[in-house]
């Protein structure tokens, strides 16, 4: 398992020794060699034309998410499928807040995600600080606690889990999701991975100046570890807006329900509602997409730097 | 415990030392133990409020998961040890094989095809081309969309009469297409295709570092060497993505046996038990039946499985770098 872990240092130092290939905007280089160049932009032609066809098709799902979002249940089958829709159905947009209660659905998923999202990046960069930053005995075996627990699969203690919560008569509140869902060993394993890589010189200049170690982590650590930061919250983020199980298993009452769960049963009960369910799904996916292009470039260095998900 | 305080003494001394400055002289040693201790306090005072959250809603279920499977209770009964008798009935039932049939199936069927797709994409987006970033975020961006919208908008896709999959095969000429997830031997492999469509962009992001990785000398050397551009594939790229690649197997593998929210939101399992994975199965037992005991022993040997897979993996990856 410590293996699984020492890997995961490869991508990352992959990232930070190739910054220039890493970038995700990196700029062409310029050249000046006549033959080569011909033939080089011979090659960029064919890529763009083989992405391009690539990309569309790996996108038919979601165009076809959107078309049909925009037309009339009947016109969602039709043979052959029509791509653009003969008449844009946008009522269908105005409609489904009235349909189902999206809004509840929506408040219910964002309430989550930000509380989640907040005490994992607080309690995460705090809990990486003492693994990183501060040596006392025992330390490296407690860490080593947390890594052996992101190798369980979920599923193996997940009813111990609800059997605690069930005790606790916290099953069917918002505190079960919490709870779970804010203390993950993952976002410790992530901030740390970005401390190791800050200088211990640093911190001990900082000792020398007489700042206190909550000092040197708020004043030091913090600001430098923004883009780490960045990633651990839009991962938190996403993964919890995303998240199905868990709202699945603890949220039982309609009040609590967030959009995917909304959203699922909205397509258990309105079976033949199709054009309606698109535009679920497009709701459900449009804050997820927004999030995503303020932070594609943290999303793709969190990936690369992890490898793995919360 | 003392392990490891013997490891961390010299560089603890020595972290401490500027702080400890003041109060040297005569009483070097006993500074020096006080500031063990100020740092024992310090850390444990950094990671407690996250411990705290983990030792009790994680720590100690996944401890609790592997006493519970040598139990019998549900949710009427109270606790009682009965050794391997949840096991017994665990492979004595057919439900069970039929569900770790199906997890190794869509196993086999995810982790190949997830990685080469993985990797041609990787190696198609690794240029410098302009506007290749947009490329890029378009193949990834599958992977953090909302599952159950991606489920929904898949199983519309694969419907069986009038979905664009099935109107597709019956332009290309295939007059009997499949009915995907409507039919037991189609449902699998519409579960597969779509998690395959969402994961790849993931898996390309951590190849796309493993090839940034390789150092750029080794493919000039070998041009130099008039290595054809296949060759240099061959014997430069795929040697330098091995680590990436063995990490690759591992997470997919791993990933692959817990399937879970997939499933449940595409088929729900069905039709019949044809879709029905492990961790439904624990769902099924534990949270619907109460069955708390039974449940944690199919636990256990999904654990064993994923555990048994990344050590074999590990050990193979270790003969080949020796």
């Amino acid at each position: 398992m410590s293996g699984l872990v020492k890997e995961t240092s490869v991508p990352r130092t992959a990232d930070s020794r190739a910054p220039e290939g890493g970038g995700f905007d990196a700029p062409a280089p310029m050249r000046r060699v006549p033959a080569k160049e011909v033939r080089q932009r011979r090659g960029d032609r064919i890529t763009y034309a083989v992405l391009c066809v690539l990309v569309v098709l790996l996108m038919v799902p979601f165009i076809w998410m959107v078309s049909s979002s925009l037309k009339h249940d009947n016109q969602v089958f039709t043979v052959p499928i029509q791509w653009i829709p003969e008449e844009f159905v946008w009522s269908n947009y105005a409609d489904i807040w009235e349909r189902i209660p999206m809004l509840g659905y929506v408040q219910n998923s964002l309430y989550l995600a930000v509380i989640i999202t907040c005490l994992q990046v607080l309690t995460g960069s705090l809990a990486a600080y003492g693994f990183a930053k501060v040596r006392f005995p025992g330390r490296d075996w407690l860490f080593l606690g947390y890594i052996a627990t992101i190798a369980v699969p979920w599923q193996a203690y997940m009813v111990p889990q609800y059997i605690m919560m069930q005790r606790m008569e916290l099953t069917n509140t918002f505190w079960s999701l919490i709870l779970l869902q804010a203390f993950g060993a993952f976002g410790v394993f992530l901030m740390r991975q970005y401390y190791m890589t800050i200088p211990d010189e640093l911190c001990e200049a900082a000792r020398i100046d007489g700042l206190s170690e909550y000092g040197i982590w708020a004043r030091v650590i913090l600001p430098l570890s923004k883009p780490a930061l960045a990633t651990l919250a839009l991962l938190t983020f996403v993964n919890t807006w995303n998240d199905y199980m868990g709202p699945f298993i603890y949220l039982t009452s309609n009040r609590l329900w967030t959009v995917q769960l909304g959203l699922r049963s909205f397509v258990g009960q309105f079976d033949a509602e199709f054009a309606m369910i698109m535009t679920g799904s497009v709701i459900s996916v449009v804050p997820i997409l927004i999030i995503f292009l303020i932070g594609q470039k943290h999303f793709i260095e969190g990936i690369a730097t992890s490898g793995m998900k919360g | 415990m003392n392990t490891s305080s013997i490891e961390a003494g010299p560089l603890a001394a020595a972290a401490a030392e500027p702080a400890a400055r003041p109060a040297a002289g005569g009483g070097r040693p006993a500074g020096n133990r006080r500031q063990a201790r100020r740092n024992t306090l310090i850390g444990w005072s950094f990671i407690l409020p996250n411990f705290l959250g983990f030792l009790a809603f994680t720590l100690i279920p996944v401890i609790a998961a592997f006493g519970l499977a040598f139990m019998h209770w549900n949710s009427f009964s109270t606790p009682r040890w009965v050794g391997l008798e949840n096991f017994r009935t665990m492979f004595a039932s057919e439900t069970f094989w039929i569900a770790l049939r199906n997890t190794v199936v869509y196993t086999i069927g995810h982790v190949p095809l997830t990685l080469a797709l993985a990797l041609g994409l990787a190696l198609l987006v690794n240029r410098k081309l302009k506007g290749i970033g947009l490329f890029r975020v378009a193949i990834f961006f599958p992977y953090i969309t909302s599952l159950v919208a991606v489920a929904v908008v898949w199983n519309m896709l694969f419907n069986p009469e009038s979905g664009p999959i099935n109107q597709f095969l019956m332009w290309i000429g295939i007059s009997d297409p499949p009915g995907w997830t409507s039919s037991t031997t189609w449902a699998m492999p519409a579960v597969i295709i779509t998690s395959v469509w969402r994961d790849m962009g993931y898996y390309m992001v951590l190849y796309l570092a493993g090839l940034q990785a390789i150092p750029r000398e080794l493919y000039e050397a070998a041009e130099v060497d008039g290595a054809s551009a296949w060759q240099r594939f061959w014997n430069v790229t795929l040697p330098g993505l091995r680590p990436t690649t063995f990490f690759v197997v591992v997470m997919l593998t791993v990933a692959s046996f817990k399937v879970f929210d997939l499933i449940v939101v595409m088929t729900e399992g069905g039709p019949g038990r044809s879709t029905t994975v492990l961790s439904q199965l624990i769902y099924r037992e534990g949270i619907l039946q109460g069955e708390f005991g039974y449940s944690s022993a199919i636990s256990l040997v999904l654990f064993l499985l994923v555990l048994g897979v990344t050590v074999v993996q590990f050990r193979i990856q270790q003969r080949r770098e020796r």
